[in-house]
């Protein structure tokens, strides 16, 4: 992977929560070339107060792998000091992180800008799908993809 | 006697239900050259398999954790996946 220095390149596939200062820090520690940090995290809705639960079923393997590619994308793009990415899979309950994304640069576009692609092609290339669960205990549909994410990935 | 290799064959989400098996193990008859000519061979494996590939064009395949368009080459891929389009982050 191409890191401007350092090499704080972290991709994790898991279904316990994450903790973001400590992904935070572990970026920041010991350097003071970063001046800026862009951090964003996918969080479940409760859709109304319908929904139960998420459930994410993920192919392992793929999926670290996929994250990975788009991973290595962004730092041949952007002149990036650190970039984080983990998803969560299993069932995640409403109000739950269930994605982070990190990107650490010396300045703030290209850390807004990696990290807005990262997302946007995590959500159309990671092989990760979403069932709803709702409240009452039945199981809901699969969540269909949309075609908004597509025309957002395609934009890069 | 050569012996065909098996391949590998994993379904995720929905296909996975309709498939009715997160996986299985088959020899592709000889013929199956791309990623179209599989999926039109898995529609033809019974009532499950129709019904999950009755729109073939929606679904996403992976050629040994790699994404492949219908059009690719399956060359001797050991693990292909088939799946819904992706819903994550």
């Amino acid at each position: 992977m191409h890191i401007a220095t350092g090499n704080a390149c972290t991709i994790r596939i898991q279904s316990q929560p994450f903790d973001i200062p400590a992904e935070t820090t572990r970026l920041t520690v010991g350097r003071a070339d970063i001046g800026a940090i862009v951090t964003f995290t996918g969080l479940c809705r409760d859709e109304g107060g319908r929904l139960k639960a998420l459930e994410l079923e993920h192919y392992p393997g793929m999926a670290e792998e996929e994250i990975g590619r788009v991973a290595e994308t962004a730092l041949q793009r952007w002149p990036l000091m650190g970039l984080t990415a983990i998803h969560r899979f299993g069932l995640i309950r409403p109000g739950e992180d269930i994605v982070l994304v990190i990107a650490a640069s010396a300045h703030r576009r290209a850390a807004f800008e990696a990290a807005d692609f990262m997302m946007d092609y995590l959500k159309t290339r990671a092989p990760f799908w979403k069932r709803e669960h709702l409240l009452g205990g039945s199981i809901g549909g699969w969540v269909e993809a949309k075609a908004e994410d597509d025309q957002a990935a395609a934009r890069w | 006697m050569t012996q065909i290799a098996a391949t590998k064959l994993v379904y995720f989400a929905w296909v996975r239900e309709r498939v009715g098996k997160p996986d299985e193990s088959v020899a592709l008859p000889p013929g199956i050259l791309t990623v179209a000519d599989l999926l039109d061979w898995q529609k033809t494996r019974g009532e499950e398999y129709a019904h999950a590939f009755e729109h073939a064009n929606v679904i996403r395949v992976a050629l040994d954790k790699t994404h492949a368009q219908h059009d690719a080459p399956i060359s001797g891929a050991s693990e292909i996946a088939f799946f819904p389009p992706m819903t994550g982050g």
